[in-house]
């Protein structure tokens, strides 16, 4: 028989620490001396994501959640919620009064930070089942779209919702999409750019992977708006699951007469194809994403004309990112006020981000505009790994920049993140700690710039490779002071004069590190040192003759090998071979082993 | 199915919701849901598929236990993730499901009524579609 209450005593480290260890046993104690061992299961479990405010406490099936919990709290728990069904309302979790939260929805008065408006169904239903997608509201959107509004008011209704380009520039979507369906043409198109390049992001990946008809219903509905009738995903070919999913969802549609011939009776006609891109950064672009779907090779054009006027070969082109599309159907089953109503003043809605880095718990999540970067990492995220000191945020992939410590409070917008001297980009965040190099960071994403640059125009062509040379002349100890002024002289060049947007923002991480980090840049040009140890040209690695013992672990460790030493005696690196490895490092139980 | 008309999907539409409402599908009322977005799969949440309809089996229980997949529940950290929905206790998610903690979920959790321990995680975020 299945127990009356659960209790769920949060077993994370962060509560662990506080104590928590003690509050599950006092829990299981009391129970058993007030008589209702039987009624109640006291378990423990894995992190709540609200660490800040813990021990976390929470009861089954009433779903009460107690905060900041203390052992001596257990007898009034058990006393008062088990035996007489009463919650414990002092210990219950109560909104801040302070905060300034510029989040207006009523209903996120609950305690997550989280709230899912272009993941509401991930995780939820079926991604292969039709059937459960309508069953939660799916294609209500659309019947509203086709029998009861006009093109007009569909647009009228995107534009008051405020909602924006989740790709990362941020482009209103109701004007783009009124742009198109003004734009004379008897031919138009709906593309859905889901070309999700960043290092680190797979929130369009996992979107389409959980709910594949909510990007569909919502091309239907930007076809109807258009008067488009033929619309195309482009995918990268690397993401299989989600081109099967997609694939599914189509064949489901058609047969459902939800896609295809006069949908639903209503007369109106639109299909969808996908086109699998073969991964290269700048097909995201959007004008080398059109190109390629031509079957040209991607390579971008200059704008204007925009995809809205001039776009598919020729034809005005409505081109929204998956996770845009995604929010479309909300819109209009909820209504532009609701939506706005989410949100800061001109960043509307929510936005997902795919956590990652070295961040306690990463993953997938989507948070109200207007929630500040300390709450993602530190709530949500539950903290640095292993108790390291947070070094900063890098958002926008290779386009964007790292965010430090003092501009954590920042409310998330468009408009704050660019201020920052980042961007909101696609919604990848890599978390970085102490043990993060800058210059190693920043010759990372200028070498990930180097391969992706398609090699048109020339700032970007030779611009990302000259940044890189004079980065990894750095990360080598062989900079030069000057070098920094060559770096942000290169950089901004390339800013303006680029063709698109791969190296007009390509400079950005490389810019912001020397505006935030200068001294670690220094540091590397004048004292050939690396803090964090990455750059493997500045490490030194040796053996410190007072404390080796001589037991040969290291030696055995050594893949080279270039440790020698007689038994019982000091061992020696031999420098000129050592690669640098670490594993000498890492195996010596006496710390004789020096970096530096 | 054939194409549908507009009354023929709000129907469809007012039945599933009923069944996903009461979770009972094919007469089976017990569900288990395993995350199988990419993330979840190469964290092993196929072998975790797998190995959980091996065990509903060896307890007889497959007549009233439906196993389905969903997508990413966000909680990557801690993939495989497993949602359990069993009549008369409260739904949880478990996370850090390998095919090796299948046999004590279906014991403990399906035949002995218990949560178990140090798995359990809380939903990310409210459901919007439940307002």
């Amino acid at each position: 028989m299945a127990c009356k209450n659960y209790i769920l005593v949060c077993g994370g480290t962060g509560c662990e620490s506080s104590r928590s260890d003690e509050i599950y046993r006092d829990l299981i104690k009391e129970a058993e001396l007030q008589g209702v061992k039987e009624e109640v299961q006291i378990v423990k479990t894995g992190c709540f994501g609200f660490c800040e405010r813990g021990p976390i406490v929470k009861v089954l099936p009433s779903e009460s959640f107690y905060v900041g919990v203390k052992p001596e709290d257990a007898k009034e728990i058990i006393a008062e919620q088990v035996i007489k069904g009463r919650e414990v309302k002092r210990l219950l979790y109560k909104k801040d009064q302070n905060t300034a939260d510029t989040v207006k929805v009523k209903d996120i008065d609950f305690y997550q930070k989280q709230f899912r408006v272009v993941l509401r169904n991930c995780g939820v239903i079926n991604p292969e089942s039709i059937e459960e997608y309508i069953a939660r509201d799916g294609y209500k959107a659309l019947e509203k779209a086709l029998f009861e509004m006009t093109p007009e008011q569909i647009i009228a209704e995107v534009k008051a919702s405020g909602l924006r380009g989740r790709g990362g520039a941020g482009f209103p979507t109701g004007v783009k999409w009124e742009t198109a369906s003004k734009a004379p043409g008897d031919v138009k198109y709906v593309v859905c750019n889901a070309d999700e390049g960043d290092p680190g992001a797979y929130m369009d990946r996992s979107t389409i992977e959980g709910d594949p008809h909510s990007i569909l219903e919502a091309m239907i509905i930007a076809g109807k708006a258009i008067d488009a009738h033929q619309g195309f995903i482009y995918i990268r070919a690397e993401y299989p699951l989600a081109i099967d999913r997609l694939n599914v969802a189509i064949s489901q549609a058609k047969e459902m007469g939800l896609m295809g011939e006069n949908i639903l009776g209503s007369g109106f006609n639109f299909d969808v194809e996908l086109r699998l891109g073969a991964g290269a950064f700048v097909c995201g672009e959007e004008t080398a994403l059109l190109r390629s779907i031509e079957g040209n090779r991607g390579m971008p054009v200059p704008k204007p004309p925009f995809p809205a006027i001039k776009g598919l070969w020729g034809k005005p082109t409505v081109i929204n990112n998956v996770e845009t599309l995604a929010n479309v159907p909300v819109v209009l089953t909820r209504g532009a006020a609701w939506f706005s109503s989410i949100g800061t003043d001109k960043s509307k809605g929510t936005k997902v981000f795919a956590l990652t880095g070295k961040i306690n718990n990463s993953g997938l999540i989507e948070v109200p505009m207007g929630t500040t970067l300390r709450e993602i990492i530190f709530d949500i995220g539950g903290g640095i790994r292993n108790g390291k000191k947070f070094k900063g945020v890098q958002t926008g992939g290779p386009s964007g920049g790292i965010i430090v410590e003092k501009d954590l409070d920042t409310p998330i917008s468009y408009e704050s993140l660019i201020s920052l001297g980042s961007m909101m980009g696609s919604g990848g965040m890599i978390v970085m700690d102490e043990d993060d190099c800058m210059v190693d960071v920043s010759k990372f994403y200028m070498a990930f710039c180097v391969d992706e640059s398609c090699g048109k125009c020339a700032p970007c062509r030779i611009g990302t490779n000259q940044m890189h040379a004079i980065l990894d002349k750095i990360s080598k100890g062989k900079g030069e002071e000057s070098d920094l002024d060559d770096l942000e002289r290169i950089g901004k060049a390339m800013t303006k004069a680029s063709l698109c947007m791969l190296g007009g923002s390509a400079a950005n991480p490389t810019m912001a590190t020397i505006r935030h980090f200068r001294d670690e840049y220094l540091e590397h040009i004048n004292e050939h040192k690396c803090r964090a140890g990455k750059c493997k040209d500045l490490i030194v690695y040796e053996i410190n003759p007072e404390k080796c013992i001589g037991c040969g672990l290291c030696a055995r460790r050594c893949p080279v090998p270039c440790i020698t030493g007689e038994k019982k005696q000091p061992h020696v690196i031999d420098k000129s071979r050592c690669l640098k490895c670490g594993e000498c490092f890492k195996a010596c139980k006496f710390g004789a082993v020096t970096k530096r | 199915m054939a194409k549908m008309t507009l009354d023929e999907l709000r129907a469809l539409r007012e039945s599933k919701r009923k069944d996903l409402e009461k979770r009972d599908v094919e007469g089976k009322d017990i569900q288990i849901v395993v995350g199988m977005g990419t993330c979840g799969i190469a964290a092993g949440a196929k072998q975790t598929f797998d190995a959980l309809v091996d065990q509903v089996q060896k307890n007889g229980l497959e007549g009233s236990v439906l196993i389905r997949q969903t997508g990413c529940m966000g909680l990557c950290y801690v993939e495989p993730t497993v949602e359990v929905l069993v009549p008369g206790m409260p739904t949880v998610i478990y996370g850090k499901m390998t095919a090796d903690t299948a046999e004590e979920l279906v014991k403990k959790h399906l035949v002995g009524h218990q949560l178990l321990d140090n798995h359990i995680l809380d939903r990310p975020a409210a459901d919007i579609m439940k307002k």
